[in-house]
């Protein structure tokens, strides 16, 4: 019996590591600007736990393109007891933080998890705590503990806990099935909000992470809903003549902006969620659409072709002319606003195909972020640290996240489905 | 140009055929008689029920022979090609959307639906806008030709419902385009 016990947890083990694997994390650029940090095998008596709690804490820190996990062979120390870390030999190898982790069984279905976070340059203690969980909301305890390490280590509110918005696509020509799917930040843990045999497009969070509003062909054209993904109750919002597309929600979440084409051709509108009135933001005669706001509510960034090939523009939220941001290249589109309005990504047309381009707004500085054929759909995350995007591989479409100076990217590659055009989730208030 | 001008006159002397067959159809009663069209009046043909509504048969049995099922015709052409990120109608293209505009104009009981699509790239809801801008410069060639506003429907499927699957220039260009559906 105790043989039979021992092979399944190998097995187990053996999946676990094979799923972790699936996570395919390339570093495009040298990583000199991360800071080294160490984290030591998950001590404990549940080995399974100890995989899963390392492995996603490890995928986490890294892909976020802060840090530097540093190789197990080069710690000075393999495993760390509270307070027992010998400073100066750590300092020796030049790693700058050290996370060393607990997993004990804390009785059936729980786990205890310690975790100590070490500053090995100011050479103390600057986290530490446990907790008690099901096992089965461990990946969550991983997430948390993530974020913690992020904020201690960066200044910045770790992002790793909140969730993406993407839709799939599987069947074939016959009989297509898409879905609007909600996942958490690193593609596990995938949930169906809502199906059709029709199109599903443009999902886009409400301020308050729990509304979700996006574009659905169901009666053979574009209409747009807006969806609950607690309780699952829907409601259409609009369904003008013509295009009823790119919702996104202010920051305030009293308005939504969409774009509506009953006016002629495809403009920016400003739907108020309370009374339902329409007010027209812009107003030309070529393509007005992907409307995306500043955090602050004051501007509303949107692709326009109003200069003979597609580039983004700002109006204010109040009206007024537009002014023109992107000047490089003849193709920009889908901006996407990081959470200190600094900075916009966006799909950029160059040699390689279509990458994700970021603009840095008060240098009025352009990068190129990634080299794909065919990315699309970049969403910052609401800590501006990473942007995630679909991008095609194999002749399928996957996610990916880059971190927001381009040196780090990851493929989520979880599911056999097609998926596209993420969304990621605010911040959970 | 010599073949259109011919299949055109072809066309219209089977018109004035048919229009003499159903003619003596109307005469020949409601007994399945087949008149002037070569089968002798009572045999015994089996034409099935009287749903013609797919045997290409009108209520009265006759061929039913709309130009815009003429192989020849340029109403024949129902998809129209557009170039990367343009809504543009081609030159090519021109004469036969102009056609389709006649042949609404004179056809007031007609409608048709104008459905605008473009390939993969770039994103999507840009596409979803580019589709129903190929779809609107067709439409205005439709109107200007005499069609009727409340004859002409245009819906956008951007890059969602491609013709062909495919990266390649060739499976883009036949993505790029407004089917005209009757």
């Amino acid at each position: 019996m105790k043989r039979i016990y021992k092979l399944l947890v190998l097995a187990i083990v053996l999946l676990s590591t094979n799923a972790y694997a699936l996570l395919e994390i390339e570093i495009t650029q040298g990583v000199e600007s991360a800071m080294p940090v160490a984290i030591t095998p998950v001590a404990g008596d549940v080995p399974i736990q100890a995989t899963l709690l390392e492995s996603v804490v490890f995928s986490d820190l890294h892909r976020s393109g802060y840090f530097s996990i540093i190789d197990k062979k080069n710690y000075p120390q393999q495993s760390v007891e509270l307070d027992q870390v010998d400073y100066p030999k750590w300092r020796n190898v030049g790693i700058e933080a050290l996370l060393t982790m607990k997993a004990t069984s804390a009785g059936e279905d729980k786990v205890r998890v310690q975790f100590e976070l070490y500053d090995l340059v100011r050479k103390n203690r600057v986290l530490g705590h446990s907790v008690t969980t099901n096992k089965n909301q461990l990946r969550k305890v991983a997430h948390k503990i993530s974020d913690l390490v992020f904020e201690k280590l960066t200044g910045i509110k770790g992002a790793f806990s909140t969730r993406i918005a993407y839709i799939s696509e599987a069947g074939s020509n016959k009989g297509k099935k898409y879905q609007l799917q909600i996942a958490d930040a690193d593609g596990y843990h995938p949930r169906t909000v809502f199906s059709s045999s029709k199109q599903l497009l443009s999902p886009a969070w409400a301020p308050d992470g729990r509304r979700l509003a996006y574009v659905s062909f169901e009666n053979d054209r574009t209409e747009i809903f807006v969806q609950d993904v607690t309780t699952g109750k829907r409601s259409k919002i609009s369904s003008e003549p013509g295009i009823n597309s790119a919702p996104a929600w202010s920051p305030d979440g009293a308005s939504i902006a969409l774009t509506l084409s009953f006016g002629g051709d495809p403009d920016i509108y400003i739907l108020d969620v309370e009374s339902r009135k329409l007010r027209k933001l812009t107003d030309h005669y070529g393509i007005d659409t992907e409307a995306a706001w500043s955090p602050d509510g004051r501007f509303v960034y949107f692709t326009s072709n109003r200069s003979g090939a597609p580039q983004i523009y700002r109006v204010s939220f109040g009206g007024g002319s537009p002014k023109r941001m992107t000047f490089e290249g003849n193709y920009n589109a889908a901006p996407s606003v990081s959470a200190d309005g600094n900075f916009i990504a966006m799909v950029h047309k160059n040699d390689a195909g279509y990458g994700i381009g970021l603009l840095d707004i008060e240098r009025n500085s352009f990068k190129l972020l990634t080299d794909g054929t065919l990315d699309e759909a970049p969403s910052f995350a609401p800590n501006g640290s990473m942007i995630i995007y679909s991008t095609r591989h194999n002749n399928s479409t996957v996610l990916s996240a880059v971190s927001s100076d381009g040196r780090v990217r990851q493929r989520l590659r979880l599911q056999k489905e097609k998926v596209r055009e993420p969304s990621w989730s605010p911040f959970r208030r | 140009m010599i073949i259109r001008q011919v299949s055109v006159i072809f066309f219209l002397s089977l018109l004035l055929a048919i229009g003499g067959c159903s003619s003596n159809k109307t005469k020949g009663g409601e007994n399945g008689a087949m008149g002037s069209d070569g089968i002798e009046d009572g045999a015994p043909i089996d034409v099935g029920e009287d749903d013609y509504s797919s045997s290409g048969l009108d209520d009265d049995g006759s061929l039913i022979l709309d130009p815009l099922d003429d192989p020849a015709s340029d109403l024949f052409v129902r998809t129209i090609y557009f170039d990367y990120d343009s809504a543009n109608i081609r030159e090519d293209s021109l004469l036969i959307v102009r056609e389709h505009g006649k042949y609404l104009s004179s056809s007031p009981e007609r409608l048709v639906r104008l459905e605008g699509h473009a390939d993969e790239r770039g994103t999507r809801e840009y596409n979803l806008a580019l589709g129903e801008e190929r779809a609107k410069s067709v439409r205005e060639v439709l109107l200007l030709e005499g069609a009727q506003e409340e004859q002409v429907e245009i819906v956008s499927f951007g890059e969602e419902r491609p013709a062909v699957e495919g990266t390649d220039d060739a499976a883009l260009q036949l993505n790029r385009r407004v089917e005209v559906v009757y």
